[in-house]
């Protein structure tokens, strides 16, 4: 029952497409964990970046390339790019991450979400023809955090985990949401007419999952602080 | 100050998950670089896409040819050359409107309104951003479609509620509403709209066209 409830089937996205079913639970975590190495996954990742930008090290580049390449191929091609585009924005991607790896920090993200943002705004920019509207947060109008913060190694392995664990609390309704959106890139009018339901429905399960999420972790975060 | 208003967990999901129209996510940017506690919460969202981006399942590896060209590209060095100034207009909303209040060629509205529309790519939802003199009403409105208000200067009251900088306002497509400007110093504000307003009475109805609204 709990295994169900962690599964999300997707409806078909093209008429041609193949309804393609997106596990998060223990299979996803089993099967990222038969590649890893022991111990921390997440932090080695980390490593790997931190090494890109103190030392230019390829090695530690190829090995974020062989992993997160792959993924974020797959990202973009459920984003909706045809698969020539897809090359060129993986390419763009990795190239802002050898390029702008000195303005990582560990301290604040993991690797997995310092290159998902880097992905998530160029696949913006070339599929939508937007360009992404960023805060700076070297802006001299940006109101400063007044928390001191990031001086303390980031717990990211244990953050990852507790991420899973709050993802598999989240009522079925509100992952499908929460998946549509990451996924798919769907806006809630889209994801509205493609469940059938209306969009204030759609909105109200993005709170509930948001403040889900939250409540979940929000204390774990002060914890691993 | 700090922030009182704030934009909904929906709108930081789907800013953070890159679905959200181009003009609402102007001002959840823009509300951001206002607001400390909203970028915390949106480095939330961020780390749970991540670990969700770490899951998705992959069949097949990569041509590693690519690698080569990547690494031949120069690397970007530590120091970012830093602007200086005050602005009312934080970024990215300096860069999208042209320049600071100052800058930009505002037109009026009647009633002392005046404003800036922001170009934007989708057309589903429009940004402006708007300026009322101090003290001033904007004529009361009821919208085809949501509405998100965000102060920049000066301060709006609305609902029984005071707006400062940062703060966002929300009005639903019930919502018939007359915000007011204080009385310190004109507001300005980046309004976004999906829907077309309806004016309620027969003078601003007749000016609609004129506001482009």
């Amino acid at each position: 029952m709990e295994k169900q409830g962690n599964v999300i089937e997707y409806p078909k996205k093209h008429a041609s497409g193949t309804a393609v079913r997106t596990v998060m639970d223990q299979d996803t975590a089993e099967s990222v964990e038969a590649n890893a190495s022991p111990g921390g996954r997440t932090d080695e990742m980390s490593a790997w970046l931190v090494a890109v930008a103190e030392r230019g090290d390829r090695e530690a580049f190829a090995s974020l390339f062989r992993h997160f390449g792959p993924r974020i191929r797959a990202y973009l091609l459920r984003a909706g790019g045809d698969a020539g585009r897809v090359d060129d924005v993986l390419q763009e991607t990795f190239t802002s991450v050898w390029n702008r790896a000195a303005l990582y920090d560990r301290s604040r993200a993991s690797a997995a979400t310092w290159i998902f943002t880097i992905a998530r705004n160029r696949m913006i920019d070339a599929f939508r023809h937007d360009s992404r509207p960023e805060f700076d947060p070297n802006d001299p109008a940006l109101h400063p955090n007044p928390l001191p913060g990031g001086e303390e190694a980031f717990a990211t392995q244990e953050r990852a985990e507790a991420i899973k664990n709050a993802l598999a609390t989240l009522s079925e309704g509100q992952r499908e949401v929460l998946w549509l959106s990451f996924y798919e890139g769907e806006s809630y009018p889209e994801i509205a007419i493609r469940l059938g339901i209306p969009v204030g429905t759609v909105k109200s399960r993005a709170r509930l999952a948001f403040g889900r999420l939250r409540s979940e972790l929000g204390t774990k975060w002060k914890d691993m602080r | 100050m700090s922030v009182e208003h704030h934009v909904g967990g929906d709108l930081l999901l789907a800013y953070g998950a890159g679905s959200l129209d181009e003009a609402t996510s102007l001002l959840v940017a823009t509300h951001l670089a206002l607001c400390p506690a909203s970028r915390q919460e949106l480095g939330l969202v961020e780390e749970v896409f991540g670990v969700m981006l770490g899951s998705i399942p992959v069949d097949a590896e990569l041509d590693e040819s690519m690698l080569d060209a990547m690494i031949s590209s120069p690397r970007l060095a530590l120091a970012i050359p830093a602007t200086s100034g005050s602005f009312v207009l934080p970024q990215p909303l300096r860069d999208r409107a042209g320049g600071d209040v100052g800058d930009l060629n505002w037109r009026a509205l009647g009633g002392g309104i005046r404003q800036v529309p922001l170009r934007t790519n989708d057309t589903a939802t429009r940004a402006r951003l708007l300026s009322i003199p101090a003290g001033r009403s904007v004529p009361d409105h009821g919208h085809g479609g949501f509405e998100a208000t965000l102060v920049l200067a000066g301060t709006f009251y609305d609902r029984e509620k005071w707006y400062r900088r940062g703060d966002v306002a929300f009005a639903d497509p019930n919502v018939v509403h007359q915000p007011v400007a204080g009385p310190e110093a004109d507001c300005i504000c980046l309004a976004v709209t999906d829907a077309p307003l309806r004016f309620r009475s027969l003078v601003p109805r007749l000016l609609q066209p004129l506001f482009g609204l």
